[in-house]
């Protein structure tokens, strides 16, 4: 059973719900796709057991074949290519590994080389097992990283995995959930993060994928997240309530639920329910 | 006119409730969101009278003419992105496709061709000399760094203040952070006393440092780690980075930004705090 | 000698765009015939990669030298191996700009930034 965890707007508690839903099953699959900005790795301390490159294919010129004659500058639609003085400059950066101009070249002057954007760690933390996907400073694209963090995972029942996703709703975001047997949108009681709710809302949509709401932070008085949810007959998995307790664990990168039976229960109740919805939908589809 | 860039690594942190609060605190005249991904700014910012919309094109995707099509399969071969889906018939997976062109050049019978489109929209709002410029990408889109320079551009030309102008910013490192960096003259550092929120500080800054601008921090929700909060004040002095304040957690905030105010429109602790960090970071700016 | 620089306006008395990868025009002012060239950017909406294409724009029309705001690394690269020689702008038009150049007024630009990728 993959589920996927996201929001549209940062600082939610994507990771906070992540991390924990993790912890508290009895043996898990933890996989960080926000391989901009990975926390998920501060919180498990992961004991890493091997890691391993990602990487693209780039081209490279072989200069005695090259006859100056520019197809393949012209043909790239990214301006990876220049040429000055009949030879051609390759930008790697820039470089969608699309295979493009080694196609075109008429002398067939290309070959194409790896070249790395970031690695995916794998570890163990306890019950966890813990992907983190991590991209080079300067890389452009993630979701090479993306998509061999989740290719060939351990997956039943018994032993979940769960997605942290990217915030946003970009193609990074997508790559992320393109599997998800189900989504937990986590979404905080505010005006800004509605606004976003509802663009991730309209993503798993979409996509068809079975999902439901996780109220985070939440505050008395009204919850305009949770009149959303209302409004839109969507369902509402948990409310986490602003803590300043949990606040302060969370930000000392601790996971709550080792230190607090009530969070303990919170996130076992949610998993279960996650449990349930999910094989609903598997009858309901069947 | 100068360009005060308000930015924080990670998500979250109160960019758009502390950029809101320096457009009111100022009066200015000239701001934007750059936050192409999730545009906030415009929920708080309240503008009565309709933008000026446009199209923002991204790269040209391909599109597969299925009376054409032979089904060969040469596309799918040749498709690094996995973006073309067989079938009935065959069909390109706009989400997926990076608009390389490769299967419009490998297609044997020409059934495949490049056209526009739309990855999100650019939103212009003035009236007299008041002008905000915004965009929402669409779900799935990329290329957003062009976006952001076409916001900040629209921004420009459409203003006839010489003095400041706000841009808000996006989480993360990536394109449309340097983006929004290139031809600011200040950055504000919103830093959130958290691990995660220092790691992801510490790599903003240094992206940041890239480029040719004064670079001030403040933190925001201090008071949730006290801590964190100083060892944020201490990397601070360590860098030689000027430290503008810190403003507390303030639920009071929350209810004035889900009412569509600024926390300076209403008496509240945040509200006070952030007044001595606009003129600090002003101060730094302006001299 | 062939001077490059990229101008918001197709006339002498433009102010130069500080953006180079994305201006609307270059110019190209040769010092013997004291003319004027206006090409227009072809890089300008290129989601990316527009720093390399406008650097072959200036390459392919023989410039010797580009005047310039600001750079980033990947265009400096181009011009760099087309061996153009580039020069930091200064306060003014692009007449006062290809003036000062003439009068050896202007610093070489050797601080190249990051760019921008282009990339989600």
């Amino acid at each position: 059973m993959k589920i996927a965890v996201l929001s549209g707007k940062g600082g939610t508690g994507k990771t906070l719900v992540s991390v924990n839903l993790a912890t508290v099953a009895k043996s898990s699959t933890y996989i960080d796709c926000d391989v901009e900005e990975p926390n998920g790795h501060l919180f498990f301390k992961p004991t890493i057991l091997a890691e391993k490159d990602v990487s693209v294919k780039i081209p490279k010129l072989n200069p005695k074949l090259c006859t100056g004659c520019r197809r393949c500058v012209d043909f790239c639609k990214f301006n990876a290519l220049a040429i000055i003085n009949n030879k051609p400059i390759i930008f790697d950066e820039v470089c969608h590994s699309c295979g493009g101009c080694v196609l075109v070249c008429p002398e067939k002057a290309f070959s194409e080389i790896d070249k790395s954007i970031g690695k995916v760690q794998m570890g163990k933390s306890g019950n966890v097992d813990i992907y983190t996907g991590i991209l080079n400073i300067g890389e452009a694209t993630g979701i090479p990283i993306i998509s061999n963090l989740l290719s060939n995972k351990q997956d039943t029942l018994d032993k979940p995995v769960i997605i942290d996703c990217p915030p946003g709703s970009s193609c990074i975001v997508m790559e992320s959930i393109k599997d998800a047997d189900y989504c937990v949108l986590v979404a905080e009681p505010t005006l800004f993060g509605v606004h976003n709710l509802n663009m991730v809302y309209e993503l798993v949509t979409l996509f068809k994928k079975p999902f439901g709401v996780v109220l985070n932070k939440c505050l008395d008085g009204d919850n305009p997240a949770e009149l959303f949810c209302i409004e839109k007959n969507i369902k509402i998995l948990a409310h986490i309530p602003f803590d300043p307790e949990l606040g302060k664990l969370n930000s000392e990168a601790n996971i709550v639920v080792k230190h607090s039976d009530k969070y303990h229960n919170l996130f076992s109740s949610l998993l279960e329910k996650i449990i349930t919805e999910v094989a609903n939908e598997a009858t309901t589809n069947s | 006119m100068k360009q005060l860039l308000i930015l924080s690594g990670k998500g979250g942190t109160g960019k758009t409730t502390i950029a809101s609060a320096f457009i009111k605190l100022g009066s200015i005249k000239t701001y934007a969101d750059c936050d192409v991904d999730a545009p906030n700014l415009h929920l708080i910012t309240k503008w009565e009278t309709e933008p000026q919309k446009a199209d923002y094109y991204g790269l040209q995707k391909a599109y597969i003419d299925k009376e054409v099509c032979i089904k060969c399969d040469q596309c799918v071969l040749n498709c690094r992105f996995g973006a073309i889906e067989a079938g009935d018939f065959y069909k390109v997976n706009t989400y997926s496709c990076e608009g390389c062109s490769v299967c419009e050049y490998v297609c044997p019978t020409g059934a495949i061709t490049m056209r526009p489109s739309v990855d999100g929209e650019m939103m212009l709002y003035s009236e007299k000399d008041e002008v905000f410029s915004t965009a929402q990408l669409k779900m799935g889109s990329g290329t957003s760094g062009l976006l952001v320079t076409e916001v900040k551009k629209r921004m420009k030309s459409a203003s006839t203040n010489t003095n400041l102008a706000i841009i808000d910013g996006s989480p993360g490192i990536g394109c449309p952070v340097i983006a929004s960096l290139n031809g600011a003259d200040m950055v504000l550092i919103v830093a959130e006393p958290s691990i995660s929120g220092i790691n992801d500080m510490e790599r903003i800054i240094l992206t940041a440092k890239h480029f040719d601008m004064k670079i001030a921090v403040c933190i925001n929700k201090y008071d949730i780690n006290l801590e964190n909060s100083q060892k944020i004040e201490d990397f601070c002095k360590a860098e030689n980075l000027p430290f503008v304040g810190k403003i507390p957690y303030d639920s009071n905030a929350v209810k004035a930004v889900n009412n569509g105010q600024t926390i300076v429109d209403v008496d509240c602790i945040s509200g006070t705090a952030v007044k001595s960090v606009y003129e600090k970071t002003i101060n730094l700016l302006l001299n | 000698m062939k001077i490059a620089i990229p101008v918001i306006d197709k006339n002498l008395n433009s102010s130069v765009d500080a953006s180079f990868g994305r201006t609307n025009y270059f110019m190209f002012y040769d010092t013997s015939t004291k003319e004027s060239v206006f090409v227009e950017n072809s890089a300008k909406n290129n989601p990316g990669g527009a720093g390399i294409k406008a650097a072959q724009t200036i390459a392919d029309n023989g410039a010797n030298a580009l005047i310039a705001v600001r750079l980033g690394q990947n265009a400096a690269n181009v011009l760099q191996n087309a061996e153009i020689k580039i020069y930091k702008a200064t306060d003014g038009s692009a007449k006062d700009n290809i003036d000062a150049l003439i009068a050896n007024n202007l610093s070489t630009l050797s601080d190249f930034h990051k760019g921008f990728h282009g990339r989600n």
